[in-house]
């Protein structure tokens, strides 16, 4: 009996491989867990886009939800994401841009041509805030509650479908 | 002297194939250190860890922004006296358990970590085993009623292959 037992091990091996393999068909590879979530977002202190002179630091985020855009006037896909980030404003979400890596000059000429959905944007040229956040690809979007911690991230471009997706976050952690 | 078609073709060659590898050179920046532990340190640290731009590549070999910034960090932490576990726990902090090629035991990757050992100890559990049965197997003689039986069987068998 036990000896018949045995020769369906190999069967059952394949079946529970097989299982895995299947499930894996259907994963993202280029799926990522943000390091951040649950987190603070982290402390930094820099000035605007908007002005050089002003210095602006975490308490920027506490207070209000933010959806905090990582955008550079160098990334052709934030142009694509921009009337969604227009979209979300309109429906009363505040939007904070982190200007990443990029020329005063050419971020502004960007937000003219574009549009601005953002109440201010931070401004990143070395790109130091961004590692903190663990950008790898512009646009990152990052959903930071009243209390300054981070809950959602989106990573590359937000589609226009996937607006009444971010939104459904906004509302959840509101 | 001069040179026939074909050599030309060889020295023509052999320069383009110099000016490749000189730009593959460039490609991934070379780091100086004073201290050869730390260089070694270095390579191993931007060996283990993977580019979180690109899906199969350290970022020793990457040529992605991303990996840029991080071996910059990963030479200044160096410089800073910092501890490879502590980089590497910075790194993840920041960008995810993805960029460690060596995943940390915790409550998600501790089968990762234990299945391979599993599977040699149940190896070698089956092994021994297997011996041990081998080992205890006696030979007994057979029996007269057995004897008697088998000679039957063969006689049978003779007769009917006659």
């Amino acid at each position: 009996m036990i000896r018949r037992l045995l020769l369906l091990l190999p069967f059952l091996v394949f079946v529970g491989l097989a299982f895995f393999l299947y499930r894996g068909l259907s994963l993202d590879p280029s799926a990522r867990e943000s390091a951040l979530w649950g987190q603070e977002f982290p402390s930094f202190t820099l000035s605007t886009l908007e002005e050089p002179g002003a210095e602006v630091d975490e308490s920027l985020l506490r207070g209000r939800m933010s959806l905090v855009n990582v955008w550079a006037s160098w990334c052709p896909t934030c142009k694509e994401e921009m009337p969604q980030l227009l979209a979300l404003s309109e429906r009363g979400v505040q939007m904070v841009g982190i200007n990443y890596k990029d020329a005063r000059d050419l971020g502004r000429q960007f937000l003219e041509e574009f549009g601005k959905p953002f109440e201010v944007n931070i401004f990143d040229p070395a790109g130091d805030l961004g590692f903190e956040l663990g950008v790898y690809g512009v646009p990152e979007t990052f959903l930071v509650d009243a209390n300054g911690i981070v809950r959602y991230k989106h990573v590359g471009y937000i589609t226009p479908a996937q607006v009444d997706e971010v939104m459904a976050e906004v509302e959840k952690w509101h | 002297m001069a040179l026939t078609l074909k050599s030309r073709c060889c020295v023509v060659i052999v320069l383009l194939l110099a000016s490749f590898q000189s730009m593959a050179d460039t490609a991934i920046d070379a780091r100086h250190f004073e201290d050869p532990v730390m260089a070694e340190r270095y390579r191993d640290l931007t060996a283990s860890l993977r580019c979180p731009k690109c899906d199969a590549q350290a970022i020793d070999s990457s040529d992605s922004p991303v990996a840029a910034d991080m071996r910059e960090r990963v030479a200044l932490m160096l410089h800073e006296g910092r501890a490879d576990k502590e980089i590497l726990d910075f790194m993840a902090n920041r960008f995810g358990e993805f960029v460690l090629y060596n995943p940390r035991l915790d409550g998600r990757t501790w089968l990762l970590w234990a299945l391979p050992a599993a599977l040699v100890a149940g190896g070698a559990l089956v092994v021994i085993a297997f011996v041990r049965a081998r080992r205890h197997r006696r030979v007994r003689p057979l029996s007269e009623e057995e004897r008697t039986r088998l000679s039957s069987l063969i006689h049978r068998h003779r007769e009917r292959s006659e």
